[in-house]
């Protein structure tokens, strides 16, 4: 979808503004936050990729305007929802009401190192050949899916060379929709930052994106 | 659960009079999952001390000290990441699939997530903030010698810079140039050179004096 997160050549955003010695959590929330998002990860009800998608279908001005362990806190609340296991009266009253879904899984915490030490290797068998092969020039196409993709709209439309064939990859534009990994071929695909940027691009500058079979065409 | 200390505002708390928004947020979802069995609150201990204390740039820092100190090793990173980045103990969560990538005296390079904000936390750790924020993923692909410079490095106009921009689920580390008047260091010192930025690309290994 063209959300808010397609961030990529956007301007107006003013300066980087690096924290000098910054500390990793910047509150107490944020660590329950990222535990909380973990921990519920866990149950195995949704994939990373439909967890991408629900932090880039919030509203823009809700985007744009909250931190990122914000981003994930309300992208949460909603899976939480949609899967039946936590209500909005619910999190209104701060109290479980009610029952909901059962989980396939609970992570205990004897099985958090394990469980983040093995993570959730997304390669897979593509049975047929890879259609392009190192060198190849594609041509990203000019798609605009309502759904979840992965191909930033700066790319889109625009020709680049193969720089490497990565292998079967889970097709995040299926498998964030519940609709099964159809793994594809990925490609790091080179563009020339006159390519994207136009002439006055930075003439020493070139860039990548991993890119799904799906979303190239020859040229 | 820890209070948070950094409580300032003074209107109404309705719900809970000792939370700002965010942290009464967050504790509510804990307390509604805790209450229906959804999380083990000791999992949350477990998994946030893992990324406070155990798993961070350091790991990645004793990844490139052995890549300069080993020209087998180098290469090895070179052709198959994981594989070499697992054989010193760093997998899994946002690192099962590793690409490193070398800076040498032509190309700089530098990784960004535009989309969100993929970040290779088996060698890294957690993304600092400004990394998952607006102004660096939508600058770093169009202008990123400007937003090289508000890190404070300024490179030669002639010197190509490569983008890498984490769209799928390959994680780059980027191997900074090993500084001059290094030879004979070992390892564990030369990991003090290599800061989490020169992994990124939003900076360069330290000079020798710094260790």
């Amino acid at each position: 979808m063209n959300g808010p997160h397609d961030l990529g050549g956007q301007m107006g955003f003013g300066p980087v503004a690096p924290e000098k010695d910054e500390p990793v959590f910047h509150a107490e929330w944020e660590k329950r936050a990222l535990g909380v998002t973990l921990a519920a990860g866990g149950m195995g009800h949704w994939t990373i990729d439909e967890s991408r998608h629900a932090r880039e279908s919030l509203h823009p001005a809700v985007y744009y305007s909250a931190s990122y362990y914000e981003i994930w806190t309300r992208a949460l609340e909603d899976l939480l929802e949609r899967h039946g296991f936590v209500t909005a009266e619910e999190r209104a009253a701060g109290k479980a009401l009610g029952s909901g879904t059962k989980p396939k899984r609970v992570l205990a915490a004897a099985e958090v190192a394990a469980t983040l030490a093995r993570g959730g290797p997304c390669d897979r068998e593509v049975p047929a050949p890879a259609r392009f092969k190192a060198g190849d020039r594609v041509r990203a196409k000019n798609n605009h899916p309502q759904g979840h993709t992965r191909l930033p709209r700066y790319a889109r439309g625009r020709s680049g060379t193969v720089e490497a064939v990565r292998g079967g990859f889970v097709l995040p534009d299926s498998n964030a929709h519940g609709q099964g990994e159809s793994p594809e071929w990925l490609y790091t695909v080179v563009f020339s930052a006159a390519e994207l940027w136009g002439e006055s691009a930075d003439p020493a500058l070139t860039l990548s994106v991993d890119a799904w079979e799906s979303y190239l065409e020859p040229g | 659960m820890a209070q948070n200390g950094d409580h300032s505002h003074g209107h109404d708390h309705p719900l809970d009079n000792d939370l700002d928004p965010m942290a009464a947020r967050v504790r509510a979802l804990e307390t509604i999952l805790t209450e229906k069995g959804l999380i083990d609150p000791a999992a949350v201990d477990a998994i946030v001390e893992t990324y406070a204390h155990k798993v961070g740039p350091q790991n990645g820092a004793r990844v490139v000290a052995r890549a300069w100190s080993h020209p087998a090793f180098a290469e090895w990173l070179r052709k198959d990441a994981t594989a070499a980045i697992a054989s010193l103990g760093y997998t899994g969560r946002q690192g099962e699939h590793m690409q490193a990538v070398f800076n040498t005296a032509e190309t700089h390079n530098l990784v960004v997530c535009t989309l969100c904000s993929c970040y290779p936390w088996s060698v890294l750790g957690l993304p600092p903030v400004w990394y998952k924020s607006p102004p660096y993923r939508s600058r770093a692909v169009i202008e990123p010698r400007s937003v090289l410079a508000e890190f404070g490095l300024t490179l030669p106009a002639e010197k190509k810079i490569r983008v890498w921009d984490s769209t799928a689920e390959l994680r780059y580390l980027v191997v900074p140039e090993r500084p001059e008047g290094t030879q004979g260091w070992d390892e564990a010192r030369l990991a003090q050179l290599v800061t989490r930025d020169s992994m990124i690309g939003t900076g360069l290994a330290l000079k020798a004096e710094a260790a």
